[in-house]
């Protein structure tokens, strides 16, 4: 090893304090970077696995009732591969000690075999036997949920008719990876269950002997799937297919791809803000680091190095630090990344895992972080490098300090000596100072950002689940009825008001855009559901005709007031409707269409129909109504609201608990890298200075005041600035995350900044600790003979 | 003009088998070798030496910025020499002003500030800008270092060593940065605080027309006291030539 890198070695170790904070710095960055990537990966990968092992269909469609032998027209569609016919239905469940409804999804698989396409991953258990007609097979988060074992036994109303079945196998289904019950905004496991049945015993209980009303297939590989969708559609719609989808828009399917989408545009975000706030960390404290070199690199030069070895060794420097801060983050990134996925793994419970990071992600950060250092410190070491020999070894002259514009004021002569120094210190080197004011805005700007998820989601919880929400509980029919059924629902124990609600499913149009989703009508005195703007947080009244649009919907379709959308129904008569749009309001979940029921009932011409039911219930007789429901034949689903309300805690507020944890450790890490290196650097530049005022009898407090006053002057400016940085922060993150399924409110508590404010303030103490340990162990004879 | 002045005998400070062991690497360096020593009250002292003689170690440890291997230093009764930092720390606020041959001004404060910063934290301190007058820099006080002349500087440092009314005046070669007219002027500076004010003074240097000056000048050879040589009549520093 040559002699110069000896030393580099010698100083980096000299220096470790700083060049682990630095390295922190970097690898915050690149932990964010490896961590966002890796998961997307991982998630892509392993669903990609899930799906091509078992069998995951590529089309799905519904129908009322279709006979099996269509299935032969069906392969003669060109590109079809593979068909699986089925029944599926909505049924209650009733689990023993389980006092509310369970609405399960019931589909049908052929007795003595696993089905061609979305095959199950059986668990625990064993097929169906070929003969048995009282046997389930139920889907694994259900089982957990309700401690069920094989052989368990679960009541089923089938049809209006009770009956016992037991449990032969749990399994795990593709289809079913999100697993959303009817009306449902989140995964409720106990509320909700997947089950399958032998497919002779489903067609008994619903009459669908030689019938089928579920269909879904695979398609050839080069295959393009519009026309097979649009052939599929003109064969079903005679028997009351409501189009039929590709995979993409398949439930499940759709919020595991909108969840990667979800952690795509995190790892667009987070690590360039990461990265781009530990690129300027390092250029800033890389640059005031060198500018401590400067003696050695004069001596270097005297002794006849070259401007460009000079360089090179001091550049290698930045290079060995970056290299330990990448191998750090590419760690750390990994350890998240693999926590992140597991944690997804876990909650859309993948049989497997493929967690094999690719390289790129680690090349990327690595190649942003050295670049960005490396540029750093170049302007910094060529500054130095051009001096002459002569002038570089000579001590930099004594900072030129002038009266500014308030060292005569009365502000001035109200501050104590070390205090003036921290100002003056600040107003001496403006650029300086406000780089690390900016550091310390940009940690506590990504604290704010991280916890301000909070602050939305509590929001959006409120607004949705209190404001917009009165009723106690949704039910949902098996099919639209008539609507005197409501006063059957009015009378049941505890229900004190019941309203109609008819989701009806479309596609909307306006010139050649369109959105697939269904309209929302709901009767003109509704006041448990209304149409309720979130922004303004206030109802608007139900119009009589005409329809209300949520305003990304709108966006989506590119129309306004008075514009008329096409509406192609998508079931019963399915007609093609042109309504004109009476308002926008604002929504944070989903895209809303509303429409007056008893107008939309007029267009359809199907009868004064609903098929879904808020009810406003008195809680005592909670268990009374619970009970009634489950044994009213036409309900199909029952959604309790408090319990939406809980499995939105538990599944949102949990999950993002974990990544506000991780965020914040990140955010702290970078926080602490600043103040250290600020105030370390400070100390090497001024050491001179403090012991100075050691000797003349200030005590290591006093000392350790004109050090830290200034960093901590900074700090405070860096709060102020922080709180202005996290709002732009949560903008952009809000802009950003502004998908179909919701629009984040942007919001941000009193609470959340004053936690950040805290936050950083830890950061920065603990930085001080060990620095005022340094303070403490100046060397006053050493610093006072030898000249700088 | 010449001064004489009767000696004191009452003691400030004195030091009693003063060793100091520097244990560096494999080797010890012995930097002073049992060394006795007394402060008298209001005298002024110059130590003269080669440089590794043990001088300034000596005023190191006689001021608390040091700890003694071996030996005692008795202020006031109390023993300085095992004392803890912050009891050193105190009896530097309170006892010892120090000028050093790099001045050691802060930057970012003005002359008058500078010794401002002193004052604050001692009871029964000068003035500022009555100790500025002291060292004739009452005009300069609005300036910061950077903007002042080594000399001006050094009388600054002096100022601020004196503004807080030490017991004890230590010197580490304050002349060593400057050329000798700006020299004398600092030694004048120390001289009148001595003399007006009686602090009692100890100046190292390796200059021995500095030792003119002095009531008694002690020679430092090899950590150890090689003699002492008493004044019968002080030079003044206006006439000392080198």
């Amino acid at each position: 090893m040559k002699v110069l890198d000896r030393k580099l070695f010698r100083v980096l170790w000299t220096i470790k304090g700083q060049v682990i904070a630095i390295a922190m710095v970097i690898a915050s960055g690149i932990a964010t970077l490896v961590m966002s990537l890796s998961t997307i990966e991982a998630l892509e990968e392993t669903s990609a696995a899930y799906y091509e092992r078992y069998r995951f269909a590529d089309v799905f469609a519904q129908v009322k009732r279709a006979p099996e032998k269509l299935t032969a027209q069906i392969r003669d569609i060109p590109g079809v591969q593979t068909i699986q016919t089925r029944i599926t239905r909505y049924t209650t469940v009733d689990v023993t000690g389980f006092s509310e409804p369970v609405i399960g999804l019931l589909s049908s698989v052929p007795e003595d075999r696993q089905p061609n396409l979305n095959q199950l991953v059986l668990r625990k258990g064993s097929w169906l036997s070929s003969q048995a007609t009282d046997e389930v097979i139920i889907n694994e988060p259900f089982a957990e949920a309700h401690g069920l074992a094989i052989d368990d036994v679960i009541s089923l109303i089938l049809n209006g008719r009770k009956k016992p079945f037991r449990i032969k196998a749990i399994a795990l289904s593709p289809e079913h990876i999100y697993s959303l019950g009817p009306g449902m905004l989140l995964p409720d496991d106990q509320r909700f269950a997947v089950m399958w049945m032998g497919r002779k015993a489903m067609a008994s209980a619903f009459d669908l002997e030689s019938a089928f009303n579920d269909l879904t297939l695979t398609v050839e590989h080069q295959a393009s799937i519009n026309p097979i969708l649009d052939q599929l559609d003109v064969l079903l719609a005679p028997f009351g297919g409501i189009s039929a989808i590709e995979r993409k828009d398949q439930i499940s399917n759709w919020f595991v791809m909108n969840e990667i989408a979800q952690q795509k545009t995190m790892a667009t975000i987070l690590p360039s803000i990461f990265l781009a706030v530990s690129v300027f960390l390092t250029h800033m404290i890389l640059s005031r680091l060198i500018a401590t070199e400067r003696t050695e690199i004069g001596l270097l030069k005297a002794f006849g190095y070259s401007q460009l070895q000079v360089s090179w060794h001091y550049l290698k420097m930045v290079v060995v630090i970056c290299l330990l801060g990448i191998t750090l983050g590419s760690l750390l990134g990994l350890m998240l990344g693999r926590y992140n996925t597991q944690m997804y793994a876990d909650l859309f419970r993948f049989p497997l895992l493929v967690y094999q990071p690719g390289m790129q992600s680690f090349l990327l950060g690595g190649l942003i972080s050295v670049a960005g250092a490396l540029a750093g410190a170049m302007g910094a070491v060529s500054k130095v490098v051009q001096l002459p020999p002569a002038v570089a070894m000579s001590p930099p002259a004594p900072p030129n300090y002038q009266h500014g514009l308030f060292s005569k004021s009365w502000v001035t002569q109200w501050l104590d000596q070390p205090t003036r120094i921290a100002f003056r210190q600040i107003g001496r080197w403006p650029l300086r100072s406000f780089l690390t004011s900016t550091g310390m805005a940009f940690s506590m700007g990504l604290i704010v950002m991280t916890l301000q998820w909070n602050d939305s989601l509590g929001l959006l919880a409120q607004v949705n689940f209190f404001e917009a929400q009165k009723q106690d509980l949704m039910v949902g029919l098996a099919e639209p009825k008539k609507l005197r059924a409501l006063h059957d629902l009015e009378h049941l124990p505890g229900v004190m008001r019941a309203e109609p609600v008819r989701y009806i499913s479309a596609d909307l149009r306006s010139e050649h855009r369109s959105h697939r989703g269904s309209i929302t009508a709901m009767a003109a005195d509704n006041q448990l559901q209304s149409i309720y703007d979130d922004a303004a947080r206030q109802s608007v009244p139900v119009p009589d005709e005409g329809l209300i649009l949520a305003e990304r919907l709108a966006e989506k379709l590119q129309v306004s007031k008075g514009d008329l959308v096409r509406i192609d129904v998508l079931e019963g008569r399915r007609p093609s409707l042109l309504i004109p749009v009476v308002d926008t309001v604002e929504t944070y979940l989903g895209m809303a269409a509303y429409a007056n029921l008893t107008a939309m009932n007029r267009l359809l011409m199907d009868g004064e129909l609903f098929q879904f039911a808020n009810l406003k219930t008195d809680s005592l007789q909670a268990a009374d109504l619970f009970y009634a429901l489950k044994n009213t034949p036409m309900v199909s689903s029952v959604m309790v609201k408090q319990a939406a309300l809980d499995a939105f805690n538990e599944t949102l507020v949990e999950h993002l608990m974990v990544f506000i944890t991780m965020f914040i450790v990140l955010a702290g890490m970078v926080a602490f890298g600043v103040t250290y290196n600020s105030t370390r650097i400070a100390l090497s530049e001024r050491g001179r200075e403090l012991a100075t005022l050691r000797v003349l009898g200030f005590t290591h407090g006093e000392t350790s005041y004109v050090l830290l006053g200034e960093v901590t002057l900074l700090i405070l400016l860096g709060l102020l600035l922080g709180s202005l940085v996290g709002w732009g922060l949560v903008w952009s993150m809000a802009a950003a995350f502004d998908t179909e399924l919701f629009r984040v409110p942007l919001v941000i508590s009193e609470a959340t900044i004053a936690w950040s404010m805290i936050i950083v303030l830890l950061a920065a103490m603990l930085s001080f600790t060990l620095i005022s340990g340094r303070v403490r162990r100046l060397d006053l004879i050493k610093v006072l003979k030898t000249r700088e | 003009m010449t001064t004489v002045k009767k000696q004191s005998t009452k003691t400030v400070l004195s030091a009693r088998k003063l060793t100091k062991v520097y244990h560096t690497g494999a080797i010890d360096v012995w930097a002073l070798r049992g060394v006795d020593f007394d402060l008298y009250a209001n005298e002024m002292v110059v130590l003269l030496g080669a440089s590794g003689s043990g001088k300034s170690t000596l005023l190191n440890i006689l001021g608390g910025l040091d700890v003694p291997t071996e030996g005692k230093v008795i202020y006031a009764d109390h023993d300085i020499s095992h004392a803890n930092d912050k009891a050193l720390t105190r009896f530097r606020r309170d006892h010892v002003g120090f000028v050093f041959q790099f001045y050691n001004l802060i930057p970012s404060l003005t002359a008058l500030e500078n010794v401002a910063l002193v004052t604050e934290i001692t009871p029964d301190a000068l003035d500022p800008a009555k100790a500025l007058d002291l060292v004739g820099l009452t005009e300069r006080m609005n300036h910061f270092p950077a903007q002042l002349s080594g000399g001006e500087q050094q009388r600054i440092a002096i100022a601020r060593a004196i503004a807080k009314q030490p017991d004890i005046l230590l010197c580490d070669e304050p002349t060593g940065a400057l050329d000798m007219q700006t020299g004398i002027m600092v030694l004048q500076a120390i001289e009148n605080i001595n003399q007006e004010l009686g602090t009692t003074t100890a100046v190292i240097t390796h200059n021995a027309v500095v030792g003119q000056m002095a009531d008694r000048i002690i020679y430092l050879s090899d950590g150890q006291i090689a003699g002492i040589d008493v004044n019968q009549q002080r030079l003044p520093a206006s006439q000392l030539e080198w």
